[in-house]
């Protein structure tokens, strides 16, 4: 968790290998599978610590670093989980594909992978739900297939950025830009490096801190005014309730990112529409059970579902100052213009 | 205090304490642990963000006319003066002058400590159980204060590393690990590296926090200083701090020049 300057001349490769993955958001209704504790008895029902008004404490630093994939491979079909049996193989398995610290692709798909494990903390083995993938429905563990509309600001959202991304600092992904990151949601959907959350909870509020890029989602858990629907924020309008001894948090309002045509999770593609319901079950001392679902019509054909287990670990979160150490940004649209001026150049030496 | 508070000590006290502090108000509410209750969204209301110092008004940038001056206003520094040494005055008047493009809350850069808690903006603390969190309305500022065992900042960070204790009814906080890149007003006053803030905060009503900030940095200053000033509670009934993620509105500033040219 120590703090990454993360944001450099490697950036741009980055941003083109890591659309793939932007571009997964997530959720599920289907049961909540065993998971598997460090615990001797498995089944063996834990107990937790409760607040001064009698909710689960669910306090401290979380992370949700995991091999597990976003969506199930297609071969999977709908098996859901992996057998202790198949998971050391798989793990392996998934170590090696994930790993950029490889020399077989030559020099330029070697430069491509500088930013690499070095940086990366994606974490080292699967979800310790052991699913195959973080959707967890569909039951296929994919995303459901686009509305039309959907899928038409996707291809065109997608054209306009393949001429357009290094244009100016605007049409530059949100998290290059340091205003939203995947973590920080919602849905909190884990990226490459700092995939830690404090929670404090206090009788009428749940503070979510994501340590990328810093941002603090302070959900109220009383009577609360929403947002008129005009106002957006990158993260969102929440509110909680507790059901039984889960926390669900309603989030809309989310801005999605009008100005740059794109965005971080959804690419920009969404709209007012867009809604995502969040369930916070803290199921052993060291583990919370996150789900989220999206709720998206305009952009997608059915509300799609994710599972994370959230690993509490014992190291604090620390400041991730993304904005003021961001070098990539100005790397990246320097780099534009530069070549930009070299192509000028030539073109006027064939004159 | 002492148990055994004499008359003539409490009158000195007393003498010390900022004249709103000692507004009898009700016994302050307290969180089930039997702490006082500092949960809820605060702000200062007064002029320290522009200067720390007593100042009168002052135009700022042309083309924003009355929107970009000054604010005239009380300082905020006990005793009136920050008391500088020599060559680090010279720099505070460099910075002063060249104010309007240097200062970092201009680029939208995390603002530091003490200056978060004084800026024009809401933030909110969250008392938790074994730490509290201060989530500020500026730049989605954020600190966790950790009230268990005292830990050393691993490294600097622009709003430091603060390790919190309860003295009596007053929460006091130790910030170190505190960067030399912010500034603590629009007026160019400055710290290094060497920074150590010692903020102590108490709830003299529901509504009203006592804030004291003593700051200490030798490279900077020939002597320990401390600014002081009340805090109000938000009492609005929907009171919520909404996000100012100012980066965005810094691009154009910071990468305007390298936007791509419509002629291109």
């Amino acid at each position: 968790m120590i703090e990454r300057h993360l944001i450099h001349i490697g950036f741009l490769a980055l941003a083109a290998w890591l659309a793939p993955v932007c571009w997964t958001p997530t959720v599920a209704q289907t049961a909540t599978p065993a998971v598997r504790t460090k615990s001797k008895s498995p089944t063996a029902k834990w107990t937790p610590p409760r607040t001064a008004d009698g909710h689960p404490v669910f306090e401290g630093v979380w992370n949700s670093s995991s091999l597990t994939p976003l969506e199930r491979p297609v071969e999977l079909g709908s098996k859901e989980f992996y057998s202790e049996e198949e998971v050391a193989a798989y793990t392996q398995k998934r170590r090696k594909e994930m790993s950029r610290e490889r020399r077989d692709g030559g020099a330029e798909a070697d430069l491509g992978r500088a930013y690499n494990e070095e940086w990366y903390d994606r974490g080292t083995e699967i979800g310790r739900n052991r699913r195959t993938s973080r959707i967890v429905d569909p039951p296929n563990g994919r995303f459901p297939p686009m509305t039309p509309e959907g899928q038409k600001r996707f291809d065109e959202t997608r054209a306009w950025l393949d001429k357009h991304s290094t244009d100016a600092a605007e049409n530059q992904p949100l998290y290059v830009r340091c205003l939203e990151a995947s973590q920080a949601g919602p849905p909190m959907l884990p990226g490459n490096y700092n995939n830690n959350y404090q929670i404090v909870q206090t009788p009428g509020y749940f503070a979510i801190l994501s340590e990328q890029p810093h941002q603090t989602r302070i959900v109220p858990l009383t009577q609360h005014s929403p947002l008129p629907q005009d106002v957006k924020q990158w993260m969102g309008d929440s509110r909680g309730h507790w059901e039984g001894d889960t926390l669900v948090v309603e989030t809309s309002n989310l801005r999605f990112n009008d100005q740059s045509k794109f965005g971080n999770q959804y690419d920009g593609i969404a709209d007012d529409n867009l809604r995502v319901t969040e369930r916070f079950a803290r199921t052993a001392a060291d583990l919370i059970i996150y789900r989220a679902t999206i709720i998206d019509p305009t952009v997608y054909t059915k509300p799609w579902t994710i599972e994370l287990p959230l690993q509490k670990v014992t190291e604090p979160v620390y400041e991730y100052a993304c904005h003021e150490g961001n070098y990539g940004l100005a790397g990246i649209l320097s780099g534009a213009r530069a070549e930009e001026k070299k192509a000028a150049e030539q073109n006027l030496g064939h004159r | 205090m002492p148990p055994k508070l004499t008359a003539a000590v409490a009158a000195t006290l007393l003498a010390t304490i900022p004249l709103y502090a000692q507004a009898p108000a009700g016994r302050p509410p307290r969180t089930a642990d039997g702490k006082p209750n500092l949960n809820g969204i605060w702000q200062a209301l007064n002029t320290a963000n522009w200067d720390l110092q007593t100042h009168g008004p002052s135009g700022g940038p042309p083309a924003l006319g009355a929107i970009g001056a000054t604010p005239p206003g009380l300082g905020v520094v006990e005793g009136g003066e920050i008391p500088y040494l020599p060559q680090a005055a010279e720099k505070k008047k460099q910075n002063f002058a060249s104010r309007w493009t240097v200062d970092p809350e201009i680029k939208c850069y995390l603002p530091g400590v003490p200056r978060a808690t004084y800026m024009p903006f809401p933030f909110q603390i969250l008392q938790g159980s074994d730490s509290i969190m201060i989530a500020y309305g500026y730049a989605d500022a954020v600190r966790t204060i950790n009230m268990g065992k005292p830990s050393d900042a691993p490294l600097d960070s622009w709003m430091g590393w603060s390790n919190g204790h309860w003295e009596g009814d007053t929460l006091v906080v130790d910030v170190t690990g505190l960067n030399d890149q912010t500034w603590f007003d629009r007026a160019g006053d400055f710290h290094s590296d060497a920074l150590h803030v010692v903020e102590r905060y108490k709830l003299l009503n529901k509504d009203l926090l006592d804030y004291e900030a003593t700051i200490e940095d030798p490279m900077v200053f020939s002597k320990p200083w401390k600014i002081n000033m009340p805090l109000y509670r938000h009492a609005e009934k929907n009171a919520r701090l909404m996000e100012f993620k100012c980066a965005e509105f810094t691009e154009e500033l910071l990468y305007g020049n390298l936007r791509k040219k419509a002629s291109q």
